[in-house]
């Protein structure tokens, strides 16, 4: 059984793109869709997770996600903690099952996770107790699922079809947790075809099994393009001189205008941001009227949104000792 | 039950929504149909009113008070509400009126849109066992069933009813 189902099939954890069929990533859209009305409220929430504690729990800077994640569970009436981890206890000694232990025995339903490790979000999952959910919010450079299905959503808003659409990811395919979880999530719902576009340096060794067509070269990539990623060049990953410099990157991969000119003329441009203005794009692309960026970030709170409601764990009515003392959770589950 | 007979309900049902908002004096209200057989039944009452302003539709899934129990409702949709709420005179309309549960979801709802002047709430079928304290305004037809049986509303057209038995 996947880590990421319950026995009927639902979401339990979210914690990547593969193993989760085409059906269930629809189901997000299609629940998303409707959390996009929300804002448009008076009261911009709604009662789903009145009364459920949900950690943020951040081992790795984050501004966009980690604030509409906060708001996404805001706006579900959910009560959210964040913990920045730098400035906590795995600094004083304490082992990463520990912080998790603590938290749990303040009754936390849902950990939202980023960690500069790859699989720490499955990791996790598969030890904590099983009233709790994992969201994964990042893990190293494997995955970034929220990241992805917000971008598909966003493509789904714009471009309806999957199936006779071209999209091209521009940019550090190698160090891209996002660009993982945008290649699973394209070829689950059947886009027609999916196109990297990238310096040799930056491509991953087993790339032939990610079913992408290579393009080394951005003009003849962006040709016939509906959809244009550009990822953000991290720095913050590259160990060695995996790049000549900045300068050189913008000449022949960053996207302008003019080099705008060979996708098709309704393509949208998408980027997970933060924008390095001047290194992935200029700011003439970035602001102009091809760029969904910001459309993007609002879409993340419906996605989360999404993802969070139907990842938390349901009580089942029956009163059950969860490990919290005798006193904790002895009535959860009949409280509807 | 004939196709005819719930055509009947609905032009009863307009009649009488008609008179009540005369009685009341409304001049312009905005009508709000439930997801899904409450849209269906808004559409036919909407129409037939010819109501100004275009009508409103309420999904309810996230207001539930079994959210808890059951989850999420996988076939959710939007709630689109055209319409500033405020002030307004509110015909909120449902196919069947049973516990109550979705009207208290449907009402909290609204009001996290705005704060209407009044809400009256048009149902086809009312059938009994109510578990909260909700009346509607205007009933096509009261029926009295039992626990162990079910009203299955098809549509949008033509609109149909059939009792089922389901086990208890």
């Amino acid at each position: 059984m996947s880590l990421q189902l319950d026995e009927k099939g639902k979401l339990r954890h979210f914690l990547s793109i593969d193993g989760l069929s085409r059906e269930l990533l629809i189901d997000i859209l299609d629940t998303a869709e409707s959390f996009a009305t929300v804002p448009e409220q008076s009261v911009k929430k709604v009662p789903l997770l009145r009364g459920k504690t949900i950690v943020n729990l951040f081992f790795e800077a984050s501004t966009r996600t980690r604030t509409t994640f906060e708001l996404a569970a805001k706006r579900l009436s959910a009560d959210v903690l964040n913990i920045n981890i730098g400035a906590s206890s795995t600094v004083k000694g304490e082992t990463l099952l520990d912080t998790l232990r603590n938290l749990q025995a303040m009754h936390a339903d849902m950990f939202v996770v980023r960690h500069q490790e790859s699989g720490s979000a499955h990791f996790i999952a598969r030890h904590v107790k099983p009233y709790v959910s994992i969201i994964n919010a990042g893990d190293g450079r494997h995955a970034h699922p929220t990241q992805a299905m917000l971008d598909m959503f966003t493509i789904r808003r714009h471009k309806k079809e999957f199936g006779k659409l071209c999209v091209a990811i521009i940019g550090d395919i190698l160090h891209s947790r996002v660009a993982r979880s945008q290649i699973n999530a394209l070829n689950m719902l059947g886009t027609g075809e999916v196109r990297v576009i990238t310096p040799k340096t930056l491509l991953p060794n087993g790339h032939h099994s990610l079913g992408v067509q290579v393009h080394h070269d951005l003009k003849t990539g962006l040709k016939g393009t509906d959809v244009i990623i550009m990822l953000r060049l991290q720095n913050e990953r590259m160990s060695g001189a995996m790049l000549p410099s900045e300068a050189e990157y913008f000449r022949l991969y960053g996207l302008t205008e003019e080099k705008l000119c060979g996708a098709k003329s309704d393509a949208i441009v998408m980027h997970p941001g933060p924008i390095n203005r001047g290194v992935e794009m200029d700011s003439q692309v970035a602001d102009g009227p091809r760029s969904v960026i910001l459309q993007q970030v609002s879409h993340g709170i419906a996605i989360r949104m999404a993802v969070m409601s139907m990842a938390m764990h349901q009580g089942t009515g029956e009163a059950k000792d969860w490990g919290g003392g005798p006193l904790s959770r002895g009535k959860r589950g009949s409280e509807a | 039950m004939s196709t005819n007979e719930v055509d009947q309900l609905v032009n009863i049902m307009a009649k009488n929504l008609s008179a009540l908002i005369d009685n009341k004096k409304i001049s312009n209200p905005l009508m709000i149909g439930i997801h899904t057989g409450g849209v269906w039944l808004a559409e036919q009452l909407h129409k037939k009113l010819e109501l100004k302003d275009a009508l409103g539709t309420l999904d309810i899934s996230f207001y539930r008070d079994d959210f808890t129990r059951i989850g999420m409702n996988p076939q959710v949709k939007p709630s689109k509400l055209p319409h500033n709420v405020d002030d307004r005179d509110i015909i909120l309309v449902d196919d069947v009126l049973y516990t109550g549960r979705t009207i208290r979801a449907a009402l909290n709802e609204i009001f996290d849109y705005g704060r209407p002047a009044k809400v009256i709430l048009a149902v086809l079928l009312d059938r009994g066992c109510r578990e909260l304290p909700m009346t509607a305004n205007i009933v096509g037809k009261q029926l009295s069933l039992k626990t162990t049986e079910q009203v299955k509303l098809s549509g949008p057209d033509p609109l149909n009813y059939e009792i089922q038995n389901i086990s208890p």
